[in-house]
């Protein structure tokens, strides 16, 4: 289901605001519900909580292995800490914390990150999280989930925190189109048909789906009716959905602002080719760095807006 | 060629100032505070202490700089064009995409930048490295590290003073850009540091500080830090946005540029201070 197909860009809202927003209604209705900061509340949008909620709001500083610490520490006594940073930096640099600390006692942490994908934009390659779905899907007891946009990303952080067990969180820095319907409950590893099709099935993640969307519309035209998923649980990986869509279809692309290199088009293609095996296009970012510049003009320069779409569709549509 | 004096230094600074404003804008994002905090250092360092030919950016006798606390890069991309490393024209395409410019400091893209920065608290365990090969190799330049108050937040920067120490890299200068100010507040609410000079000492560094501002004083104390055989830290008291009276000591300009209004007033202040 995709809402409001319209889009002004004054109606657009980040997904970082979808998960500030949470936050507060999530410090109103859970009393053990703790933030972490490390010296980026506000950009990653809890401040606001900070305020209201102050005795649960605890600031380590700039020190992301530390807060991974002092988060599980406060999840081993019964706290649900949401410890929050740019995903460059959580989990980047506190890797090993992640792992063992929090993935392997099973603490019950939220990591969450900020600030992921080109889509960061000027502040450069440094800060332009793409590896980070890589390095958490990998992880045993850690679910891994990707909003699309602002309604989603707060659907998604309840969930979050109704899940019992390590939780990673990615969304993104820019303002962007708002397409999912907001009183859909979100459910962890289940993904979502945004748009129904029979030709072609094109799973994406993150406000990069938008693409997808506009890529559809155009295929519409052509008489070519391409299936949306919404993957948003990445791990769990929805295989039923994904596995019924590319059987009707026969073929599938996936959309992603991450490397091409383990993230969700590596699930898909671990999923296909065992279970499946269809042609498939992985689109991402490929085994290179960021760079400075506007987030449209990152992604156009690395091929990932709807007219790349379009083409490999019909690239694939030709196998 | 004959080094400015301190006159002259003070009106190159000022002129760097002009420029990371104008860059700044130009950009439309990047972080004004500390970039105008730390130019009378970069100034004295590049016109007056490290040893450097900016044609030849890789010289193996130069004295090494490395930018640990990396959001503060217009002011190096400033300096460095100032001192002849580039044409003054590429100061413009900061932050913008395919420029060499990158919105934190990227080896490769642009001569004199000796390591990419960024991500906090990295760049003092790649000094200490850089210092134990020039110890290896006997050569005698000097290994200058510019970071930050905030980032002594993270643990890796004190891995790297153990080491320093264990060493004795007499060979390595560590410049803290001490404003008391980090991204969400002052340093004293977000981390308290309590005493730096004393923390340092405790890990077997000699501690000097200075004025940040005050060049005459600036120029002393680099030159006593390279005559001493252990690795020294010059705390630095600086002023966030020093220079353009509504940043100063003002954390919201901590990763702020300015808008076109802004950033006229800032120039008009600026020209009349030279
Ligand atoms: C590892 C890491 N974590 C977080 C950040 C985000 N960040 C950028 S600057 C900054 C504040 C650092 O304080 P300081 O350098 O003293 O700030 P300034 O004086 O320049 O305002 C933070 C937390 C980062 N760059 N690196
Ligand atoms: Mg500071």
């Amino acid at each position: 289901m995709v809402s409001n197909i319209k889009q002004q860009k004054n109606n657009w809202r980040s997904t970082r605001d979808g998960f500030g927003e949470a936050m507060l209604e999530l410090g109103k209705k859970n009393k053990e519900v703790v933030v972490v900061s490390a010296d980026l509340a506000e950009s990653t949008r809890v401040q606001p909580f900070a305020k209201k909620y102050h005795e649960r709001f605890i600031e380590v500083g700039v020190a992301e292995q530390n807060m991974l610490g002092v988060a599980t520490g406060l999840a081993l006594e019964g706290k649900i800490p949401f410890a929050t940073s740019f995903g460059v930096f959580s989990p980047g640099r506190n890797w090993d914390q992640l792992r063992v600390s929090i993935c392997y006692s099973r603490a019950n942490v939220k990591i969450i990150a900020s600030h992921t994908g080109l889509s960061v934009g000027p502040d450069g390659a440094s800060h332009q999280a793409l590896e980070d779905i890589a390095i958490t899907r990998c992880l045993p007891n850690l679910v891994v989930l990707a909003p699309a946009d602002f309604n989603e990303t707060k659907m998604a952080t309840l969930a979050a925190a109704k899940h019992q067990g390590p939780v990673y969180l990615r969304f993104a820095r820019q303002a962007s189109p708002i397409f999912t319907v907001t009183k859909q409950t979100f459910i962890i590893g289940r993904a979502k048909i945004l748009i129904p099709g029979k030709d072609i099935t094109i799973i994406g993640i993150g406000p990069l789906l938008y693409e997808a969307i506009l890529a559809a519309r155009e295929l519409a035209k052509k008489g070519i009716r391409a299936e949306i998923i919404n993957s948003s649980s990445i791990k769990p990986l929805d295989a039923k959905t994904i596995l019924a869509s590319v059987k009707k279809t026969g073929r599938a692309i996936t959309l992603e602002d991450h490397q091409i290199h383990g993230g969700l088009g590596s699930a898909v293609a671990e999923l296909l080719s065992q279970s499946l095996p269809r042609p498939l296009k992985i689109m991402g970012v490929s085994d290179q760095f960021g760079q400075s510049g506007q987030a449209e003009e990152l992604w156009e320069k690395h091929q990932l807006t709807h007219p790349y779409i379009i083409q490999h569709a019909l690239k694939l549509l030709k196998k | 060629m004959r080094k400015p004096d301190i006159r002259e230094l003070k009106i190159i600074a000022n002129t760097i100032r002009q420029d990371i404003i104008r860059m700044l804008v130009l950009a439309g994002s990047g972080h004004a505070g500390g970039s105008l905090g730390m130019t009378d250092i970069f100034t004295v360092l590049y016109f007056k202490i490290l040893k450097h030919i900016p044609e030849q950016p890789n010289n193996p006798y130069r004295d090494r700089l490395i930018l640990s606390n990396g959001h503060i890069c217009p002011v190096q991309y400033a300096t460095l064009a100032r001192a002849g490393y580039f044409p003054l024209v590429k100061l413009k395409s900061l932050r913008k995409i395919n420029s060499q410019l990158q919105g934190h400091p990227h080896r490769g893209s642009l001569p004199g930048i000796e390591t990419s920065s960024g991500p906090l608290g990295q760049g003092i365990s790649q000094a200490v490295g850089m210092a134990l090969a020039a110890k290896m190799n006997k050569q005698n330049h000097h290994i200058f590290c510019i970071s930050s108050d905030g980032e002594h937040n993270e643990g890796q920067l004190w891995e790297a003073l153990m080491t320093a120490h264990k060493y004795q890299l007499g060979n390595l200068i560590n410049i803290v850009d001490y404003n008391g100010i980090q991204i969400d507040g002052y340093t004293k609410d977000i981390m308290p540091l309590l005493s730096l000079r004393k923390k340092y000492e405790a890990f077997g560094w000699e501690v000097l500080e200075t004025n940040g501002h005050d060049i005459k004083n600036i120029i002393k104390t680099l030159e006593k830090a390279k005559t001493i055989k252990r690795p020294v830290a010059i705390i630095a008291h600086t002023i966030l946005g020093k220079g353009v009276s509504f940043m100063e000591n003002k954390y919201s300009w901590h990763g702020l540029a300015p808008n076109k209004e802004e950033a006229a007033k800032a120039l008009k202040e600026l020209q009349h201070g030279k």
